[in-house]
């Protein structure tokens, strides 16, 4: 009675042993990709829905069977919104998973740091942040790109309409780190072009519970219109303290404000403002033909399923990021200068949740103004402005 | 020297030149020199506290300056770099002693507290008025003397290491001199220094530079490696990870100091795969460490390999 | 002018409040102990993220969600002091705040996970539009604000100088043996000053949150204001907190109006600075009184 079970045990576990060495021959080698994000930190609200999307597309991918049949593997390393370790995270990946591609960082200033190491690495790295110094000058950024859009293109969108409207004195407002940084230096390098005059510059601080003091002091400058530039709850304390004070002037915000959840955390006094979006927070009111309009929907869905919650406009810069290195995968294989090469030359006409994608050897970005629409919140919605 | 300082010393040399020969992952490697940057400010840090009895929750400012100072100079003036680092400690070593005499009046930890003021408007003064203000700046070079330009992992590891076996070197001789003593004396008793004619106010005043002056050093180090600083790097929060280096190490060793730093720094790559939880799990063992290894690391070392010691010596 | 003058002199009251809360917490911590307890900044955020969770999430009513709050802010502040302070037989003081440090960086990390990185918040106590005063605008829950910290002020008041255990709790940090010897339980004063200061600091939190929202790591940077409210008014007296924050944000509000809104932030750490050079005892201790204390 015991011997047969046991001989049998033997015989399955060597019929299964020589079945996995079969199947592993033929399983193909992983395709490796690194991605440095700001999962936690002063920057999460950039890492996590980045960080949730790189999942999501990994899943996704395999579940359709890989790229040529090769399985995708995305190592996530987080930077704590932390330069520092972003820079011990690349090394981590350039040297230890030997990655093909690097998606990330989430900052401008982590970023930054990474340049002159995948520069030497030779490895692709296609940033989610949106400083432009991230790939100008551009014959020093050979290997650097970036899927966010510039904020420059942001700032053009606000004063063409603001000119349109004839709206020419402004009092600007912005948070006092990189993002807010980098939105009032395009704010006051583009002012003259639009013939527009800043009547009054105030910031605050990550942390700061009110700004009724800043805001006072630009009605009182004369402006007839307020521009906040900030993500994180900054956004929101603005809003409502704009709303309280009944300013009277129009409160315009930059396309950090593109997330549903603003609209639910200020409330009421989110009615009215004004804001330059990328079109993945406005999908639903796109016109169905428009090219963008298919991938939002399915992204922007698939997202809400899995997480109960939008990806914001922050998590489209990864979808963006992860999905042209997949198409070069699939067209040139495994070679990072071949990726970087596919990257900087066939990304065109290329529909993203950013935009339009245009990249060229001169532009490592590849999008405009004509990335953003401006929209209006009206009824606790967005609306877009004609 | 004395007999274990050099033997220690002496492992501490083997070490360094072991490392890059036995591995040879730049991973590895740059987490070493982030370790050694460290390990600089700590072991000012532990000189003021464990000798000199201060406190200081402000490195993170003289950090900042020497970040800062050397990268301008260097960038902007076109300085070399190893004299922009060396105005950058003088600027240091000024702002320590403005800070240090009214600070020092103060009783106790008042002076932490004064510090800490320090260090944050520092850091306000960076994020305000620094080149780049809060996005920083970048294409700093790489550290270099006389046109030999070191930009190689492996060569970067030795600079800062040999550095740190510099300024270990400087700081046990320091320790175990008359100032030493003196310092030592002081942490007991600043009563009975007075009495004996010591001029304590002044000797703290000097190690307060000294441990700025390492600071500003480390600084420069920094911003010549990663070529890309931002004012959020010199936070409180690096004053407060600098502290917890030196307690975790061990506030009475020098050699504490640069194990905590060590420690401190390599903790976090471990911890990566906790993910998000690693913030908690840091912040757990960090409170376990404090509360039951008190007096640091290395004492509790030292003290278990002479339990060791008079064991063996007690079984003859 | 006056229209503008007010509306920032509002905005500095209305953080002042906080900050002044803080620095009731570290003085009533101080008082008891004599640490400093660096993790004071988490019990606002506790405040203001439980009050949530009590309120929008599980929608109980208003004062069940306050009471609740208070109650999870005080075996918060109990768990930290019996897990983390009493342990310890003889610490030494330096250690004691590195500890306090270490559990915020737990507490942080506890709140990151159980509400992620968003910002929170709920309604304001009461509806309604703001008060007009002379063109300036007061909103009606900054009133709550500055008037709930008037009311724990005043409690306080009366539970330091009129009840057996609020001066049990002073004679512990003055001399803890002799405390002893008069047959007061140290330890449970200890504990109870844990408990209440993680309380006031809660209250805060709940105060402030429908203004300026309450995210996982607000902690910090109201510690070190309210740190500085406390030093300035002088450690351990809680009319000089409530001053020095007051004072701290409404000269915050003006720097900002007046001068130029970057300086805001260095504007406590100046005064900090300031007060420890030329009055390092703070605004309401004698100099005398200061150097009885240990720390």
């Amino acid at each position: 009675m015991k011997k047969a079970p046991k001989r049998f045990l033997v015989v399955l576990i060597a019929a299964l042993s020589v079945f996995l060495l079969f199947v592993n021959a033929y399983a193909k080698e992983p395709y490796k990709i690194g991605a440095l994000l700001a999962v936690t930190g002063p920057a999460s609200f950039l890492g996590e829905p980045e960080k949730n999307t790189v999942l999501m597309l990994k899943d996704q991918i395999n579940k359709a069977g890989g790229i040529n049949g090769h399985p995708l593997e995305i190592i996530i390393e987080d930077t704590k919104s932390d330069e520092t370790q972003a820079v011990l995270s690349a090394k981590k990946l350039l040297e230890n998973d030997k990655v093909l591609a690097i998606i990330g960082p989430s900052t401008t200033g982590e970023s930054m740091a990474l340049v002159p190491i995948l520069n030497t690495a030779a490895t692709p790295l296609l940033s989610c942040a949106a400083g432009a110094p991230i790939t100008q000058p551009v014959k020093d950024r050979t290997w650097i790109f970036k899927t966010p859009q510039y904020d420059i293109s942001a700032v053009e969108a606000i004063y063409g309409y603001m000119k349109k409207h004839g709206i020419s004195k402004v009092g600007i407002i912005t948070i006092s780190t990189g993002f807010g940084d980098a939105g009032k230096k395009a704010l006051l390098e583009i002012a003259p072009k639009y013939g527009m005059t800043i009547v009054a510059e105030e910031k605050y601080g990550p942390k700061d519970s009110d700004m009724t003091t800043q805001l006072t002091k630009i009605k009182a400058a004369g402006a007839q219109a307020v521009i906040n530039w900030s993500v994180g709850p900054g956004q929101v304390v603005v809003t409502k303290n704009w709303h309280a004070l009944k300013m009277g002037i129009p409160l315009y915000q930059s396309h950090g404000w593109g997330s549903k959840k603003n609209i639910e955390l200020a409330g009421k006094a989110a009615e009215g403002v004004i804001a330059p979006l990328g079109r993945l927070v406005i999908w639903d009111k796109l016109p169905d033909k428009h090219r963008q309009k298919a991938l939002l929907k399915k992204y922007t869905q698939d997202y809400e399923a899995l997480y109960k919650s939008d990806p914001g406009t922050f998590g489209g810069h990864a979808y963006d990021s992860i999905m042209m290195i997949v198409e070069a995968l699939k067209k040139v294989g495994p070679d990072k200068k071949k990726i970087r090469d596919y990257v900087e030359t066939k990304i065109k006409k290329w529909p993203g949740t950013g935009g339009i994608f245009n990249i060229s050897p001169d532009d490592h970005c590849g999008l405009d103004k004509s990335a953003f629409e401006m929209v209006v919140v009206k009824n606790g919605d967005w609306e877009i402005l004609k | 020297m004395k007999k274990e300082d050099l033997l220690s010393f002496l492992i501490f040399i083997f070490l360094i030149i072991l490392l890059p020969v036995i591995s040879g992952s730049t991973y590895t490697l740059t987490v070493g020199i982030f370790s050694g940057i460290n390990a600089l400010v700590a072991i000012g840090l532990c000189i003021l506290m464990g000798y000199a009895g201060q406190v200081s929750l402000g490195q993170a400012g003289f950090y900042g300056i020497g970040a800062y100072i050397s990268s301008i100079l260097s960038v902007h003036a076109g300085l070399p770099i190893v004299i922009s680092a060396i105005c950058a400690m003088i600027v240091a070593a000024i702002a320590a002693m403005i800070l240090a005499v009214p600070a020092l009046r103060l009783k106790g930890h008042y002076l932490a507290v004064a510090t800490l003021g320090f260090g944050e408007i520092i850091y306000v003064i960076l994020n305000e008025w620094g080149p780049g203000g809060p996005s920083g700046f970048g294409d700093i070079p790489h550290f270099g003397l006389l046109g030999y330009t070191i930009d190689s992992t492996t060569g970067y590891f030795y600079l800062i290491w040999g550095l740190v076996a510099l300024v270990m070197l400087f700081s046990i001789n320091l320790i175990n001199s008359g100032t030493g003593r003196a310092l030592r004396a002081i942490h007991d008793s600043d009563l009975a220094c007075n009495a004996m004619g010591l001029n304590v106010t002044a000797l703290k005043i000097k190690v307060f530079i000294l441990s700025a002056v390492y600071a500003s050093l480390a600084g420069s180090l920094y911003a010549h490696y990663v070529t890309f600083i931002s004012p959020s790097s010199f936070s409180l929060f690096y004053s407060i990870l600098v502290l917890m280096m030196v307690i975790v190490g061990g506030v009475t060793n020098l050699w504490g100091a640069v194990i905590g730093a060590v420690v401190i720094t390599v903790l976090p790559e471990l911890l990566r795969r906790f993910e998000e939880l690693d913030v908690l799990v840091y912040g757990l063992i960090l409170t376990l460490s404090l509360m039951f290894f008190r007096k640091g690391l290395v004492p509790i070392l030292i003290e278990k390999i002479k339990k060791l010691r008079e064991f063996a010596v007690a079984k003859h | 002018m006056l229209t503008v003058f007010l509306q920032f002199l509002f905005s500095g009251l209305t953080v002042g409040a906080v900050y002044a809360l803080v620095g009731i917490g570290f003085n009533i911590t101080y008082n008891a102990t004599s640490i400093i307890n660096l993790a004071q900044g988490e019990f606002v955020v506790i405040g203001g993220l439980m009050m949530w969770f009590f309120a929008e999430s599980l929608k109980l009513p208003f004062l069940v969600s306050v009471a609740f709050t208070i109650l999870s802010a005080g075996i918060v502040g109990l768990l930290m002091e019996r897990l983390t302070i009493k342990p310890l037989k003889n610490p030494d003081l330096l250690l004691m705040i590195m500890i306090t440090v270490a559990v915020s960086i737990v507490l942080r990390g506890v709140l990151m996970f159980s509400f992620g990185k968003d910002p929170y918040v709920y309604p304001s106590f009461t509806e309604g539009e703001p008060l007009s005063i002379y063109g300036a605008i007061i909103q009606q829950q900054t009133l709550w604000v500055i008037g709930i910290t008037g009311f724990c002020i005043i409690l306080l008041f009366f539970f330091f100088k009129k009840t057996m255990i609020g001066k049990a709790m002073l004679a512990c940090a003055v001399n803890p043996t002799a405390a002893k010897l008069v047959g007061i339980n140290v330890s449970r004063m200890v504990m109870l000053s844990f408990v209440l200061s993680a309380v006031v600091g809660a209250i805060g939190g709940m105060a402030i949150t429908p203004i300026s929202l309450m995210e996982y790591d607000k902690g910090p940077m109201l510690a070190v204001k309210g740190f500085c409210a406390a030093i300035m008014g002088g450690l351990g007296t809680n009319r000089g907190a409530v001053l020095g924050g007051f004072i701290i944000g409404i000269l915050e509000s003006m720097t900002a109006g007046y001068i130029h809104s970057g300086l805001k932030d260095a504007v406590a750490l100046i005064i900090l600075l300031l007060i420890l050079f030329f009055k390092p005892a703070g605004i309401f201790v004698s100099k005398a009184m200061h150097q009885l204390r240990k720390f």
